[in-house]
Parts: C-alpha cells; sequence; structure tokens
C-alpha cells in the first residue's frame, strides 16, 4: 500500500528540506520506490538541496494546469536509481496548488511509487496545509527551542483536526517527532530544550534526533542529500530514522554528550 | 431559572382547522442577559464594555441581551440608543430590548427598534405557588452577577412562568458532558456549549477550553480555561496539573504573570469564585 508522508514543522528553517531529501533518498536506498515532492511553491529550494535544480524543465504547476504530464515532470535523482523529484515552480502563484488537483497528482503517483514524501512550506497556510491534507503518516521536524515546539504543536493540533483522514473519520495520521539541530551539549548547559522536555509538550513517538552539524551547510550547497555524506554522524541519524520508519528497533543515538573523559571524571566533571 | 415548559399555547391549527398549521405560538421563558446601565453616560459605558470584551471576546456571542434602565429612570437622561447599537453590534451582542426606564427612554429604544419588555412583577404570593408546579432549574445556565463600576451582567427570565397545573413537570434539560481525549494543541479552542467539558489529555499552551459548565481537565493545563463562560459564578475548574497560562470563571479571570505559585503548581488543583476573587487551591489526593 503506498504510503504519502508529509514532512512538516509550521516554522521555518528548522530543516524540513534537508530532513525530505534524506529521507526519501534514504527511503529509495532501501529499495522503495520513491518520489519526493516540493510544495513551496515561489521559494523552491529541494531541487537545490538535491542537486537537480539544473534539470528544472516542468514543475508541478504545470502537470496541475495539465500542460504535461506526471513523467514529463519528474526528474531522476542522481544518486538513486529508485528516486525521483516533483519540484516546485518557483514563479506561478501558489493558490493554483488546489486540494482537488493535489488529490489527483498523489492518486496518480500512488499507480507507480512506494513511497510519497511532501516536503511542506514553513507557515500554516495553503502550501503547507495542500502538503499535510492527504498525508497518512507526518514528520514532525522540531528544533529544541520553545517556538519551534510551540509550532510543532500547532501543526498536529491541524493534522489531527483538519488533514483528510481526520475529516473523514479514518483512523488518525500516524505522527512521528524528528528532533533536528540538536546539541546535547548545550541541552547539558540548559541552553536547549532536551528530547525529554520536547516530549513531554508533544507527545508522540519519537522517530530520531538529528544531531547540530556543519556538515549539513556542506551538504546543502553541494547539492547533495546529508545521508549521502561519508563518515558523518548525520547521514548516520537519517539512516537511523529511516530504519526506524521501516519497522526495525534501532536504538536512539545522538542524545547525549560524548562521555567525559577519564581525568574530567577523576576531578569532578559530569 | 429557565426552560420553554408548559407554557399556554395556541396551535395555528385550532383556528384554521382545514389547513395544516404553518405556525404555532408557545410562550416560552428563555434565558437572557441583562445589561444594567447604571449610568446615562454611555461613553463610559462603552469604554469599559471594550476592555471587558478584549478579556472575554466570547462572553456574548450573539446572545441576545436585554439593556436595562431601571437605575436610569432617576435621571431621566436621553439615550442615543442607535449609536450603542452599532457598538454592540460590532462586538457581537445583539440588543434584544429594554426594560425599565422611563417612557420617553422606552419611547426611544422602541423607536431605535427595540423592544419594550415589562418590569417581571414581584413573585406571586406562595398561595399561587402551591397550585403551579415549581419551575426547574437548568444547572448551566444558572447566574451571573459579574460586577463592574459602571454596568452589571446578569441572567433573568424574560417573563413570569405561568405553567398551567394540569401539565406534567418538565424535567431540566442538561446537555450530555462534551468529552476530549485527544491533546488540545495550540491554536485549538474546544467550546463546551451549555454542558461541562471533561479532558483526558493534555492541554497545552495556546490551547483554550471554554465551557458554560465545569470544566475537568485529567492532565497537565498548559493554556487557558474558561468556565461558566455565560456567567455561572458557581461553575469550576479540576485540573490534575496545574500549569495554565490563564483561567477564568463567569468572566473573572487569572492569569499568571509572575509564573504559577509553588503552592498549586503541577498540582491536583481547583478553580472557583468566592464573590469577585478567582480562588485556586490544591487539592489532596487523600480524601
Amino acid at each position: 500500500m503506498p504510503k504519502v508522508i508529509v514532512v512538516t514543522s509550521g516554522k521555518g528553517g528548522v530543516g524540513k528540506t534537508t530532513t525530505s531529501a534524506s529521507f526519501s533518498s534514504g527511503l529509495a536506498l532501501r529499495g522503495n520506490k520513491t518520489v519526493v515532492i516540493d510544495f513551496d511553491v515561489g521559494l523552491r529550494n529541494l531541487d537545490l538541496i538535491m542537486g537537480c535544480e539544473r534539470r528544472v524543465v516542468y514543475d508541478i504547476i504545470n502537470v496541475i494546469n495539465g500542460e504535461v504530464t506526471l513523467k514529463q515532470a519528474l526528474i531522476k535523482d542522481k544518486h538513486c536509481d529508485n528516486l525521483y523529484v516533483l519540484p516546485a515552480s518557483q514563479t506561478r502563484d501558489k493558490d493554483a496548488l488546489n486540494l482537488e488537483a493535489v488529490g489527483r497528482i498523489l492518486e496518480e503517483l500512488k499507480e507507480s511509487f512506494d513511497c510519497i514524501v511532501c516536503d511542506s512550506p514553513a507557515g500554516i497556510e495553503h502550501g503547507a496545509f495542500s502538503a499535510m491534507y492527504y498525508a497518512d503518516e507526518a514528520l514532525v521536524v522540531t528544533n529544541p527551542e520553545v517556538s519551534s515546539v510551540r509550532d510543532s504543536d500547532r501543526i498536529l493540533g491541524i493534522l489531527a483536526a483538519k488533514s483528510k483522514r481526520a475529516v473523514e473519520g479514518q483512523e488518525p495520521v500516524k505522527e512521528h517527532l524528528l528532533v533536528t539541530r540538536y546539541d546535547p551539549k548545550r541541552v547539558a548547559a540548559g541552553e536547549m530544550l532536551s528530547v525529554d522536555d520536547i516530549q513531554e509538550i508533544l507527545r508522540i513517538p519519537l522517530i530520531g534526533v538529528i544531531p547540530e552539524s556543519e556538515s549539513v551547510l556542506q551538504a546543502s550547497n553541494s547539492g547533495t542529500p546529508a545521508i549521502h555524506l561519508e563518515k558523518s554522524d548525520v547521514a548516520e541519524a537519517y539512516r537511523d530514522v529511516v530504519a526506524r520508519f521501516m519497522g526495525e528497533d534501532v536504538p536512539m543515538r545522538f542524545t547525549t554528550a560524548e562521555k567525559a573523559g577519564f581525568l574530567k571524571r577523576l576531578f569532578g566533571g559530569r | 431559572m429557565t426552560g420553554a415548559h408548559g407554557a399556554p399555547h395556541f396551535h395555528a391549527d385550532d383556528t384554521m382547522p382545514r389547513e395544516q398549521a404553518a405556525f404555532k405560538i408557545k410562550n416560552a421563558n428563555l434565558p437572557v442577559l441583562i445589561l444594567h446601565l447604571k449610568t446615562p453616560n454611555l461613553a463610559q459605558v462603552k469604554a469599559q464594555l471594550e476592555t471587558r470584551l478584549k478579556q472575554m471576546p466570547d462572553f456574548f456571542a450573539h446572545a441576545p441581551v436585554v439593556l436595562g434602565l431601571a437605575d436610569l429612570a432617576e435621571a431621566d437622561a436621553a439615550l442615543d440608543f442607535p449609536d450603542l447599537l452599532d457598538f454592540m453590534r460590532s462586538h457581537r451582542m445583539q440588543a434584544a430590548g429594554v426594560q425599565g426606564g422611563t417612557a420617553a427612554q422606552q419611547d426611544a429604544a422602541a423607536k431605535a427598534g427595540l423592544g419594550v419588555i415589562p418590569e417581571i412583577p414581584a413573585r406571586p404570593a406562595p398561595v399561587v405557588e402551591t397550585e403551579a408546579e415549581p419551575v426547574p432549574v437548568e444547572p448551566e445556565t444558572g447566574l451571573a452577577q459579574p460586577d463592574l463600576p459602571g454596568l452589571e451582567v446578569e441572567t433573568k427570565v424574560e417573563a413570569e412562568p405561568v405553567p398551567p397545573p394540569t401539565l406534567p413537570p418538565a424535567l431540566p434539560e442538561t446537555r450530555p458532558t462534551l468529552i476530549i481525549d485527544k491533546p488540545v494543541r495550540t491554536g485549538q479552542r474546544i467550546h463546551a456549549e451549555g454542558a461541562n467539558l471533561v479532558v483526558l489529555a493534555i492541554v497545552n499552551a495556546g490551547a483554550e477550553l471554554i465551557a458554560d459548565g465545569d470544566i475537568h481537565i485529567y492532565a497537565p493545563l498548559r493554556g487557558r480555561a474558561l468556565a461558566g463562560a455565560r456567567g455561572n459564578t458557581a461553575a469550576r475548574i479540576y485540573v490534575q496539573s496545574m500549569e495554565a497560562e490563564l483561567v477564568a470563571i463567569a468572566g473573572y479571570f487569572q492569569v499568571f504573570d509572575e509564573g504559577i505559585p509553588d503552592e498549586i503548581r503541577g498540582k491536583f488543583s481547583q478553580v472557583y469564585l468566592a464573590g469577585e476573587k478567582v480562588v485556586i487551591k490544591p487539592m489532596s489526593s487523600k480524601r
């Protein structure tokens, strides 16, 4: 049964697009036929992070307007065989992204893909709503700070009340908490919320913790999803997330600061 | 205090035997809010109402309001009803009529499209009461007398009920309790109209619970809870872990600018109204 997964957060800049790129790549690496759709019409970024910006000819709005077929608009990813990108339009009116048209596209994609990942724009406006409406599951991306947690709470409320599953009284959207940009040292110092703090507020199951890392920025700039980076804790963390999503029992990592050395322990450090 | 039961009524088909009844007229006793004007200075009234409605934007929510003019009869001042009505409409208050006041004031009100409601006569002597069935009380509409200098809001029945003795007594109508078993999240608002509200999951910061009756929360309350929203001063809030942004009973509210006091923070607590004071007390689970 094909799945529609929305990557959402409410707040901007928390790592939705980075997560969409790595998560969809991870699903594809595990053999799932996957498509990732950029819903951020007017501010498209996913193509940059996937490194396919020079191959964008048509976009989702062209498909909605019936100017091209889905096949013509899909771009094959350069890293994974099983992965396709459906880019957003940079120029069109975002109101073109109407619910009915999005539903039609998703139905058509379900015929040939196992996983459909929807990269939501920030906010709770039209684009974000279109991205989440048809979701079967949701990755709620949250940074360890109060404003991000509050916005995620708002999004969870909308998912629970206004998504198609909620409106039609079906089984609710399956929610997963993904904490990104996590810095255990700053958490220990009381400068950031801990994973426990976040879960205490949001009360949904944790699917993973992505550590704060400079390599994410390098990956974005080079058009390579972070999951492909060699010897990177971010890549490992995203692989764990994908494994957990596929139902594997993988212990949580990157939630605590590296153990203090022997000398530090001897002299009273933690 | 109310109830549309047992009043004498006339079926249209009593007088039109051949045609199907297109309407019937019934004597109803409906709960309405009375806005007692304590000063003819309408600018002052509007200013204070404005402040009040900022705190409780949904207090009236298109409910019919009767303007009580009894206190203005002596002053015999002319009142600009059209202006006051404009103001009320823009704040979602529906003025239904006036009660009391001088003949001139009532005349002006009628010209502005308001009904003139006769003053309720004093309750008849006990002899009459033994003949009539007692009027059942609807719990959630109870009493409401949030006092403000200058104005006063109160629920009253519109007219004295006259139940014919032949009809059986009607039972009070209560709406079933609204039960919420999922988290109430930022931006969500739950309104239990004319009913009590029970929440079994967390109420997060930025969420709002409103009930015309009591509110029970068997989880942490981190958002707002407003009980007795239509003026029931006897309404209470019970919360398993008090972490609220705001609690209110019948429009009297308490915020926690300086944080929640230690003796109730995170505690099983109840909130009630003592006079005009919102009281929050920890509750012992060992009773």
